[in-house]
C-alpha cells in the first residue's frame, strides 16, 4: 500500500466518522460543526485526487460560507426551537439507507472497470480556467442567472407577510430573551439598549411573535 | 497509483447513504438541509474520482457547479426555514398542520 493509498483511507476513514456525527446529531449545531470537519477531510480528498482548486473552493465556500450561513441561521433562532416530541424515523431511514447502499455496492463491484487504479494527476487552475471558459462559459453564465433567481427568491421569501420591505429600518428592536432581558453577542444586560445595541438587533422579521413586548423599541413592563 | 476507482466510489456511496438516512430521519428543517448538504459532498467526491479516472476535466466543472447549486439550495431552503419558523413557531415538519381541516 503507497502512501497515497494509505493517505486516502485515513481521509475516508475521517470523512465518514465525522459525516456519521453530524447525521445523528440532535442539536443542529454540532451537527454542522461536524458536517465542516467532513468538508475539510473533503477538501483533502479532492487535492489528493488531482483538484486543487476544487479543494480551495471546497474550504473557501462548502466550509466557509455556506456552514457559517446555516451557523447564522442557528443562531438566530433565539430560543431553541421546540423540542422533538417523537423519536425520529431512524428504523425505516436506515433500512432505506441499507439497501440502497447495497445495491450501489453490487452495481460498483460489478463495473470490470472499478478494479482499476487511479494515477496520480492534477488539473492546474490556470489549465481548468481555460478549460472551464473555453467550452463552458455558457454554463457558467447559467449558473449566474440561477444564483441571481435565489437571490431574488430570498428577498421575497424572507420579507414575510405581513412587514413592508422597508419596515424592518424604520422599526429596530432589540432581541430579548424569554425573561425580557437583552441578548447581545450572548452577553445578557439589563440596562436601555444604546444606539448602537439597536443597530445589531436583529430586525422584526426574524424574530417570532410573542405577547407582552410591544413592538416599537421602547422598553416597557412585560404583561 | 492512489486507490482501486471502486474505492472511491464506495466511499461516495456510503456518503450519500448517510446523507440520504439523514434526510428522511431527521425531524428538524436545518438537519434536513444538512443531509441534502452530505448527499451533495458524495456526489462531488464521484465526480472528482470520475474525472482522474478518466483523465477528463469535465467531472471538474461539475463539480463546481454542484458548488453553486449547493449554494443556491441551501440559501433559498435556509430562508424558508426561518419563513416557517416566523410563522408557527416551530420547525418539525409534523407541526406544518394548518391545512388539515
Amino acid at each position: 500500500m503507497s502512501l497515497y493509498a494509505a493517505i486516502f483511507y485515513a481521509l475516508a476513514i475521517v470523512i465518514l466518522t465525522a459525516t456519521g456525527l453530524a447525521i445523528t446529531r440532535r442539536q443542529p449545531i454540532h451537527a454542522v460543526l461536524y458536517l465542516i470537519v467532513a468538508f475539510l477531510g473533503t477538501a483533502a480528498l479532492f487535492f489528493l485526487l488531482g483538484a486543487p482548486l476544487l479543494a480551495a473552493f471546497v474550504i473557501i465556500l462548502y466550509a466557509g460560507a455556506i456552514m457559517v450561513l446555516i451557523l447564522f441561521v442557528i443562531m438566530l433562532f433565539q430560543r431553541s426551537p421546540r423540542e422533538i416530541g417523537q423519536l425520529p424515523q431512524w428504523g425505516p431511514a436506515t433500512l432505506l439507507g441499507i439497501v440502497f447502499l447495497a445495491v450501489a455496492v453490487a452495481m460498483v463491484f460489478k463495473d470490470p472497470g472499478s478494479g482499476i487504479v487511479l494515477q496520480g494527476a492534477a488539473a492546474q487552475p490556470k489549465d481548468f480556467g481555460h478549460f472551464l471558459f473555453d467550452r463552458y462559459w455558457l454554463a457558467v453564465e447559467i449558473i449566474s442567472v440561477l444564483l441571481l433567481v435565489a437571490l431574488v427568491a430570498i428577498i421575497q421569501v424572507g420579507k414575510g407577510r405581513d412587514t413592508g420591505g422597508d419596515e424592518a429600518e424604520r422599526q429596530i428592536n432589540p432581541v430579548r430573551n424569554s425573561s425580557g432581558a437583552l441578548i447581545h453577542g450572548g452577553i445578557v444586560s439589563k440596562s436601555t439598549p444604546t444606539a448602537e445595541q439597536r443597530a445589531f438587533a436583529a430586525p422584526k422579521w426574524l424574530r417570532p411573535r410573542r405577547r407582552g413586548i410591544v413592538s416599537n423599541g421602547v422598553k416597557e413592563g412585560r404583561s | 497509483m492512489i486507490v482501486p476507482f471502486g474505492h472511491v466510489f464506495l466511499l461516495a456511496g456510503l456518503i450519500f447513504a448517510m446523507g440520504l438516512v439523514c434526510l428522511v430521519a431527521q425531524r428538524n428543517l436545518i438537519m434536513t438541509l444538512v443531509g441534502v448538504e452530505v448527499m451533495m459532498n458524495a456526489a462531488a467526491i464521484a465526480f472528482i474520482a470520475a474525472s482522474l479516472r478518466w483523465q477528463l476535466m469535465e467531472g471538474q466543472v461539475f463539480m463546481l457547479f454542484i458548488l453553486a447549486v449547493a449554494a443556491a439550495e441551501v440559501s433559498v431552503g435556509l430562508a424558508i426555514v426561518v419563513n416557517v419558523y416566523r410563522r408557527t413557531g416551530s420547525i418539525d415538519p409534523d407541526h406544518y398542520d394548518i391545512l388539515k381541516g
